[in-house]
């Protein structure tokens, strides 16, 4: 008897590279694709308009290239728990496949539906292709723990094979006999929702800078691939040397102002939603590479983007607690200040400067902003300026940001607020003078605060220090068309550098006098010395750096000493 | 139980007593497991009672102390109350927990007396900062070594009535007569408390760490460099410093300085700062000659104008903001005892020249840091090989390095490793 399968959609929104599905067709009689929306969610989730917009639109596309093959996406609302028994018995289910995530919550989820399913009868396939690689593998190859530092995972992805093939996209081919039951008021039952049925106002919405979908995202990633070509191919001509590194993703040289603006090649979102797919991504650069350099071996910096998302997964994989302060092992207990008016300031984008409040007016406008403005924001709310936790920050990430998952997101946050990673915390990027270099002109702040637009460039980013003509030339008085700064930097970053040099060197119990020393360094497996700060404790026990047990450690604290040592 | 208790009976302080050798050797002999009759755990020595309480947290002797009653009074011993963190933390401001009330209650009222070192972080509400005055106030009976005044977040001690602050610092400095150690950054303290407090502890004071501390005028901190002899650690802000202070730093009845650390930060933009005479610094290096000068810089870059431009002694550099080429250059030129250097940002113009004058001229160099910089590789890896493996801590971003003929990204680090004699990659950044 041939199956009944269904394919349970999550990330994965594609119908390219997606060898769970291509299980749940693999000499099946019927295949139903579902995606599950719990109704009551989108208003009380942490998820804004442009992210359920985003999801929408991936879901419309995956309905529209499944029509193209005689099938349709069922969208079912409620919860998979609930609703899979139903629909196992309704559709006489034998076979569930799906994508697997590899989040804590994720996993523990897809541990009850397994269940379930084997109380009903149903195999589940599970395939990995939301990652490059089994990232189940590379903890093992690190005598079970995540590495730590950036430099050991690349270490460790250079030791295992190269990440599988793509497999083929979904077609009639490999659909062969199976098909999709579709009733006449399927679009009722389970069609794709519109914003305004999820409860969202959308009059004066503007229209989406970063479309949703698949189709979107293979279109996008060949003018990606182009356009490196064409600046490899202009820099050959023109200059030699930087040929090979026009080609590595290293977007710090390419930046300038226009590099903070929306790309129409710029491909995170879609990464994260799955409508691409990652290893696609990966054999295509890799593709490149060797075409334009006619041989070898491609440089682990080429895939970076794709690389920084691995490592956060790995790290996050087998923390429940990853997004926390409190109770997660690899985060450092920093005494972050409370400060919710603070904290609505900075989301909000009344900061009273004017590169931070542009680049937040950029977030909540289009859901995405480069990562260098990433730091910015980051660094302002957390170390830099407001010494507010990165937990708040993460949250608000959550809510605009398009590519922002759990494991990234809450990674990300502790590497810029230097929480964890065993970051150099001494570089702050000033509010003030890293936007000036990066766009003198001011042209990316005029175009998000309209405000300020008649500032001219030596004033626009720091409006509070001009004359009180040019302010009335601009006709923005600062303290009442515009806030006036919210922190003094300089004040800021004396106060907060002098914290978190403190914090270090009891954790790295280092008595010298250098800011950079104070850092614990890590062991060679990039795991080791990472310890929990509990201020007030005398914690006992002695120091274990050893490789395979030490995701944290306590050390000897003894007060009088923290007291007399000079910093 | 009666026997033990009437055996051990405890005394204060408890030196080493012959019975609680013997006990000690009995329960440790495994030949002797049979001869265990009178020995049981309420009979352990108190000096080793004592011994194992120190280990354990706060909260865990506590629960011991309830076990009996010689548990109880070890635990009230004044050797386990000499050092004290007071924390306090307001729910609506801090993540944190704070000191039980009923605790400190029980410190104030039982150990006052018995507090050598003590410390305060309190969070950026008004109210801990009050409390910890309060608290402050009430240790009349103390006579502190150690005494640190923390806020963990905002600046909270500048924001209750300075009067209240004053008055409960005095409480100390009156009490105490033998502080040695100091940390009273970000408060408002002033002239006249540090009067009381060198009129107190002159002799004793060695640490005083005192940065952004803005009622506090240079002659306030002169008073305190011309009475306390024995200081041997200083912190304040550039305002306080002058020709005058290092001189009596420097003076024939001062001990050597050990350390000396200055923030010069900029209030408004285009502040002028004044200038210390060359004279001063040769006066201390020559009385001192192993001190370590730490100076943290968060300037525009139009205020370095003053700096930089004579000999300075320096050791330990930070540029908080950004810092121009110009005065990289001249930092090559004049900071011939430097240490570390540590650049948060100076723009999109290579660094090459500086990097490798500093290379030359800055022979003691054994760390540096770059943030928003940029050096060519070739400079970059010259300036390694210059220094070698006195190099001990090399942070710089990965941005930093502008690949060049001879070097791409990806095998700089192996020339850098080399010469460094240890495996060496730059610090990154998440590009997601």
């Amino acid at each position: 008897m041939a199956p009944n399968s269904i394919h349970w959609f999550r990330k994965g929104l594609r119908l390219h590279d997606n060898p769970a599905l291509r299980e749940a067709v693999r000499g099946a009689g019927t295949v139903r694709c579902v995606y599950f929306l719990d109704p009551w969610f989108a208003g009380s989730s942490n998820v804004g308009v442009n992210r359920w917009r985003f999801l929408l639109q991936c879901l419309e596309d995956l309905d529209a290239n499944l029509r193209k093959l005689n099938s349709r996406l069922f969208v079912i609302r409620g919860q998979p728990a609930n609703v899979f028994p139903r629909l196992f018995k309704e559709w006489k289910i034998s076979r569930l496949t799906f994508e697997y995530d590899s989040e804590p919550f994720g996993k523990e989820r897809d541990a009850a539906i397994k269940k379930l399913a084997m109380e009903a009868g149903v195999e589940v396939i599970v395939k990995i292709s939301h990652t490059l690689y089994d990232l189940d593998k590379i903890i093992e190859l690190n005598g079970g723990q995540p590495p730590l530092t950036y430099k050991r995972f690349q270490t460790l992805i250079s030791r295992l094979d190269p990440p599988e093939m793509p497999v083929e996209p979904l077609s009639d081919t490999l659909m062969g006999c199976c098909v999709t039951p579709v009733s006449e008021d399927h679009g009722e039952k389970y069609g794709v929702p519109s914003l305004e049925e999820l409860g969202f106002d959308t009059e004066g919405l503007p229209t989406a800078v970063w479309p949703g979908g698949e189709t979107e995202a293979l279109t996008r990633i060949e003018r990606h691939l182009e356009r490196k070509v064409k600046q490899s191919a202009n820099f050959q001509r023109t200059n030699k040397r930087f040929q090979l590194y026009e080609i590595h993703l290293n977007l710090f040289l390419e930046m300038n102002a226009n590099s903070l603006l929306a790309s129409p090649t710029g491909l995170s979102p879609y990464l994260r939603f799955g409508c691409l797919s990652c290893r696609l991504f990966y054999f295509k650069l890799t593709d490149l590479y060797r075409k334009v350099k006619k041989n070898s071996s491609p440089p682990l910096s080429l895939y970076g983007q794709l690389l920084w998302r691995e490592f956060f997964y790995t790290a996050a994989t087998n923390n429940p607690r990853f997004d926390k302060m409190e109770g997660n092992p690899i985060c450092v207990r920093i005494p972050w200040d409370k400060n919710p008016e603070a904290l609505a300031k900075w989301a909000e984008a009344r900061t009273g400067f004017p590169w931070i409040d542009a680049i937040m007016s950029q977030l909540r406008q289009e859901g995405w902003i480069h990562h260098l403005a990433r730091h910015a924001v980051a660094c302002f709310l957390t170390r830099g300026d407001l010494w507010i936790s990165w937990e708040e920050g993460m949250k608000v990430f959550e809510e605009l940001l398009l590519d922002a998952d759990w494991s990234v997101n809450a990674g990300s946050w502790m590497w810029l607020s230097c929480s964890s990673f065993f970051q150099q915390f001494f570089h702050c990027y000033c509010p003030v003078g890293f936007g000036r270099r990066t766009d003198p002109n001011g042209d990316f702040i005029r175009r998000y605060l309209p405000i300020l637009r008649g500032f001219p460039a030596k004033f626009i980013y720091d409006p509070w220090n001009a004359p009180e003509s040019v302010q009335a030339a601009a006709k923005c008085i600062i303290g009442v068309h515009y806030p006036k700064p919210m922190v003094h930097h300089a004040e800021a970053s004396r106060l907060n550098i002098e914290r978190m040099k403190q914090i270090y060197q009891q954790l790295s119990r280092y008595r010298g006098l250098g800011l950079l020393a104070s850092v614990p360094s890590t062991n060679g497996n990039g795991n080791g010395g990472m310890m929990s700060y509990s201020p007030g404790e005398q914690q006992p026990g002695t120091n274990n750096n050893n490789n395979n047990n030490n995701s944290h450690c306590k050390s000897r604290f003894n007060p009088a000493e923290a007291i007399f040592f000079f910093s | 139980m009666k026997r033990g208790l009437q055996e051990n009976e405890p005394e204060d302080g408890g030196g080493p007593s012959g019975e609680g050798e013997r006990t000690l050797k009995r329960l440790c002999d495994p030949m002797s497991q049979g001869d265990l009759e009178g020995i049981s755990w309420e009979n352990l020595p108190q000096e080793i009672l004592l011994h194992i309480f120190q280990y354990l947290p706060l909260l865990d002797r506590a629960f011991a102390s309830q076990v009996c009653r010689r548990w109880n009074l070890t635990f009230h011993m004044p050797e386990l109350w000499r050092c004290f963190e007071f924390e306090l933390n307001q729910p609506a401001s801090s993540y944190l927990k704070a000191t039980h009330p009923d605790l400190i209650k029980q410190i104030i009222k039982k150990h006052s007396n018995h507090l050598q070192y003590v410390s305060f972080k309190v969070d950026s509400s008004r109210e801990s900062a009050e409390a910890a005055c309060d608290i402050l106030s009430q240790l009349v009976n103390c006579s502190l070594k150690t005494l640190g005044l923390i806020s963990t977040a905002r600046p909270s001690f500048m924001e209750m009535p300075r009067s209240h602050f004053i008055s409960a610092l005095t409480v100390v400095f009156i009490n105490s007569k033998s502080l040695s150690s100091l940390r009273i950054d970000d408060t408002p303290v002033d002239d006249p408390s540090l009067k009381v407090l060198v009129a107190n502890n002159s002799d004793t004071l060695k640490l005083l760490k005192m940065s952004s501390c803005p009622h506090v005028s240079p002659a306030g901190i002169l008073c305190v460099a011309d009475q306390c002899h024995g200081l041997r650690e200083l912190a304040l802000n550039y305002h306080l410093l002058s020709d005058e202070l290092l001189i009596a730093l420097s003076s024939e009845k001062h001990v050597h300085l050990e350390h000396l650390r200055i923030d010069v930060v900029s209030e408004n933009p285009g502040q002028q700062f004044h200038t210390i005479k060359r004279s001063s610094w040769d006066a201390m290096v020559l009385h001192s000659p192993k001190f370590n000068l730490v100076m943290y810089f968060f300037l525009y870059e139009e205020e370095f104008s003053p700096f930089f431009q004579d000999e300075i002694p320096v050791t330990h550099l930070y540029f908080g903001r950004s810092v121009s080429k110009d005065v990289l250059g001249r930092v090559g030129l004049t900071c011939p005892r430097l240490v570390e250097l540590v650049v948060c940002a100076n723009g999109l113009r290579p660094l090459d020249e500086e990097l490798i004058r500093i290379a030359q001229r800055c022979t003691q160099l054994s760390a540096i840091g770059l943030g928003e910089c940029e050096v060519s590789c070739s400079a970059f890896v010259e300036f390694v090989k210059m220094c070698g493996n006195r190099l001990k801590q090399l942070s710089i971003m990965e941005e930093v390095l502008v690949p060049d003929s001879r070097y791409e990204l990806d095998d700089i680090h192996w020339e850098v490793s080399k010469h460094l004699g240890r495996v060496w990659f730059p610090d990154m950044m998440p590009t997601w």
